[in-house]
């Protein structure tokens, strides 16, 4: 058991020490360099702050209405119909999740013109479908269905069961849904940014302008320290919430959940078929804007932007970006996959011991996903030059910012897969005389491979499109292919539009395949998940 | 020699789950540690194997302290309630595991594994999936891949509780026969008295954290230490409160019916 422990204390300490270096440290100068000039009551004050943060929390709100309308229908598409197409279902309400913010912005912007609110609303609700899809439906599918026969026979319509049985237990995972989600709506960068240009601004965009463009740091600490508070807010409700969840419901495999729809039933398959076509459109709006130009299709784009064109304004060639945007999303997603794993590994050993200690580090692990990445982007520049190596120069920096990103992703996914294993079932191993390593090696990870996998592919597209910190650190000479975009569209002129669509349509094509890959990994497998 | 724990406690915070327990357990002998749920007896049986870590006293093999010995050096094979098979692996995958552990070579690994499956009557088994096998057929493998690397001693924690009544009878009868033929030193823990009657050499009954009596199979039977054991054994009704003098010993005990035991208890005859 000493043993245990030490690798458990190793365990712990480096996940932690990351986070203190590359997290902790940076956002806390950011915050410290505004807090010493005395201009945070100014800008508490201000009613203009206020103005900024109810536009912030009531599109997120809203965002967030609309996500769960949507999400629902599709959430019971996925996890109790019998219908060919699931999987194609799946798949198509899970790009938008991964697609890069920037590229989602773009998206709508060629669909709805210029943008504007109604715009910024549904572009972060079609961004987080799949979050409410997801998690609801994961809980769903392994829903035991007799509480509702039970229900039905005593009398109740299909509707009342639905109400007062199924709803009341789905509660715990809409309730964590609706948490996330809002707080990806509320932290929404690249959307906003690109659809709400200067006159709708929200807190992140306007600590991105503050920090970037009025050089005005005491303000934009001052904005960081409140959404702090709200992001604090919103995770300790996703964390009740969790805890909810897992005290006991009656789960069966989800096989036998799922039956043909019947009667009424259809129209909810309907909503979902509608949502799912709804998914699609921006993004074919989004392909044939890069085809469209005024002389009509053309490939001119695509042409410019693995040539010369892009070079004279970006400094390199399309393809170098999206090579140098490949390269920095593999090195972060190893990162975080190193540091995710052992994170969820030490968390669900510490959970049976000490609930309070994992309570915690499970949120400050969160914390990252809520923060301003414009925040941490910038802090990096001001604390790394005291490392040794200077390491603000340094191309190393934009994996670890990304790696911030990507490493809750795999713990969320990899740590709900380690709790359910049984504990006897490692206890069995070691009685037969395997070490704790080996106890690792021979049961955790046979059981947490493809989930790991999955992790793996998911944290790679979230990296790929990670735009808020790499912005701040990447070097003039290697743009990654989302500050690629920002830097076109920034651009007059119709060939660097032209160029910033086909960029967009390359990062989508790969992210499609990547996550059509994870999806041939997930099958198969029980879906444990949270992403 | 043997095992031996002196004046063993294991807490679980503020609760004490075994308190002050003295027990030895022969080479070649099957131990049954019998009481109600609740009673401590599964904590002991963790805290022998390595999973618990005990709050005062000692647990020593052969008179060398465990204290410091981590649960994959103790050499000692556990079998739970629920078989806890590995499921990523076949049957043959699952009895192999602990050989595989001691770095045996794959012929001495199969030779073994064949041998196993014999013993618990499961023979050509190796490749089966374990999801494929039944709830006895399970608790077969569970023994079989406890039992392969030749463990100094063998933990049984509710090995068959989990089955339903036949094939429980016929499980135990089973493994009586077996844990002799291996000559297994073995400790078993168990709520059911009619499962440690048949399996067991001696029985230690155990309530609240403490042992209350050891003996035969027959001495605590017909001579509970106190009208609770009496009653465990479900024998209220009859017992009366006055104690009487036991024709056989002398000793004072409480009255009892003519007892009800498993036939393997009262006809011992082990086929070799």
């Amino acid at each position: 058991m000493r043993g245990t422990k030490a690798l458990l204390g190793v365990g712990a300490v480096v996940p932690l020490l990351f986070l203190v270096v590359f997290f902790a440290w940076p956002v806390a100068a950011i915050l410290g360099l505004g807090l010493s000039e005395s201009g945070v009551g100014a800008v508490l004050a201000d009613p203009q702050t206020w103005e900024l943060v109810a536009f912030t929390l009531g599109q997120a709100a809203a965002s967030t209405v609309v996500a769960l309308l949507a999400g629902l229908p599709v959430a019971y598409l996925l996890a109790r119909c019998a219908v060919r197409g699931r999987a194609l279902v799946r798949l198509i309400v899970t790009i938008p999740f991964v697609l890069p913010t920037l590229v989602v912005g773009m998206a709508f912007r060629s669909t709805f013109g210029d943008g504007g609110v109604v715009a910024i609303v549904l572009a972060n609700a079609f961004f987080n479908v799949a979050v409410v899809a997801r998690t609801v439906g994961g809980l769903w599918a392994n829903l035991d269905r007799r509480a509702e026969d039970a229900a039905r026979a005593l009398g109740a319509s299909r509707w009342r069961a639905f109400t007062s049985v199924t709803l009341p237990a789905l509660a715990p995972a809409i309730g964590s849904a609706l948490a996330v989600v809002f707080l990806f709506c509320a932290t929404s960068f690249g959307v906003v940014l690109v659809l709400g240009g200067s006159e709708y601004r929200t807190l992140e965009t306007e600590i991105y302008l503050r920090t970037v463009q009025l050089l005005d740091l005491p303000g934009a600490a001052a904005l960081s320290l409140l959404q702090l508070v709200a992001v604090v807010g919103a995770l300790l409700v996703g964390a009740i919430a969790r805890r909810k969840r897992e005290t006991a419901l009656a789960l069966r495999s989800r096989t036998e959940t799922a039956r043909r729809p019947e009667g009424a039933e259809w129209i909810v398959v309907a909503a979902a078929v509608i949502v799912v076509v709804l998914l699609l459109l921006p993004v074919f709006s989004l392909i044939s804007q890069s085809l469209s130009t005024r002389d009509g299709w053309s490939l001119a784009g695509y042409a410019a932007l693995a040539g010369d064109a892009a070079r004279s304004t970006l400094g390199v060639s399309g393809l170098d970006a999206a090579l140098n945007s490949l390269r920095t999303a593999f090195d972060a997603t190893l990162l975080a996959m190193v540091l995710g794993v052992l994170a969820a590994v030490v968390l669900s050993q510490l959970r049976r011991r000490r609930g309070r200690l994992a309570e915690a580090m499970d949120m400050a692990l969160m914390l990252p996903l809520g923060v301003s990445a414009v925040t941490v982007g910038f802090g990096y520049l001001v604390t790394m030059d005291a490392l040794p190596g200077d390491l603000r120069s340094s191309p190393i920096l934009v994996p670890f910012a990304q790696a911030l990103v990507v490493m809750p992703l795999i713990v969320r996914t990899v740590l709900p897969v380690l709790r359910a294993i049984d504990d006897r079932l490692r206890q069995a191993a070691a009685t037969l005389g395997a070490s704790p390593l080996r106890v690792w090696r021979e049961v955790d990870l046979p059981f947490v491979g493809r989930s790991l996998l999955a992790a793996a592919g998911f944290g790679y597209v979230v990296a790929l499109g990670e735009f808020g910190a790499t912005s701040f650190l990447v070097r003039p000479d290697a743009p990654t292919l989302p500050v690629a975009i920002s830097r076109l569209i920034s651009r007059p002129g119709e060939l660097n539009v032209q160029m910033a669509y086909a960029s967009c349509v390359l990062l989508m094509i790969v992210t499609v395949a990547a996550v059509a890959l994870i999806e041939r990994v997930r099958v198969g497998t029980e879906a444990l998940g949270e992403f | 020699m043997g095992l031996r724990l002196s004046t063993l406690n294991v807490h679980y915070g503020q609760t004490v789950a075994v308190s002050d327990v003295d027990l030895e357990i022969a080479d070649g002998e099957v131990l049954a540690l019998l009481g109600p749920s609740g009673c401590g007896k599964s904590t002991l049986l963790r805290a022998v194997a390595g999973l618990e870590r005990a709050h005062s006293g000692t647990v020593q093999w052969d008179g060398a302290d465990l204290a410091d010995v981590p649960v994959h050096q103790r050499g000692f094979g556990l079998v739970f309630q629920d078989g806890q098979l590995f499921p990523h692996r076949d049957v043959a995958g699952n009895v192999a595991f602990g050989l595989r552990m001691r770095g045996a070579d794959k012929k001495a690994q199969a030779e073994r594994v064949a041998e196993l499956l014999d013993l618990v009557g499961l023979p050509g088994y190796g490749s089966r999936r374990t999801t494929e096998l039944s709830g006895g057929e399970q608790q077969r493998v569970a023994l079989a891949r406890a039992l392969a690397p030749r463990p100094k001693l063998l933990l049984l924690d509710e090995p068959l509780s989990a089955l339903d009544r036949a094939l429980r009878e016929q499980l135990a009868a089973d493994l009586a026969v077996l844990l002799r033929r291996a000559g297994a030193t073995a400790l078993l823990v168990t709520h059911d008295h009619d499962e440690a009657f048949a399996l067991a050499d001696r029985i230690a009954l155990m309530r609240k954290g403490k042992i209350v009596q050891t003996g035969t199979p027959e001495e605590v039977w017909h001579h509970p230490a106190d009208p609770d054991i009496a009653a465990f054994f479900g024998r209220t009704k009859t017992t009366s409160a006055e104690p009487v003098r036991c024709p056989h010993c002398g000793s004072e005990v409480f009255k009892s019916p003519e007892p009800r035991l498993h036939p393997s208890l009262t006809t011992p005859n082990l086929p070799e």
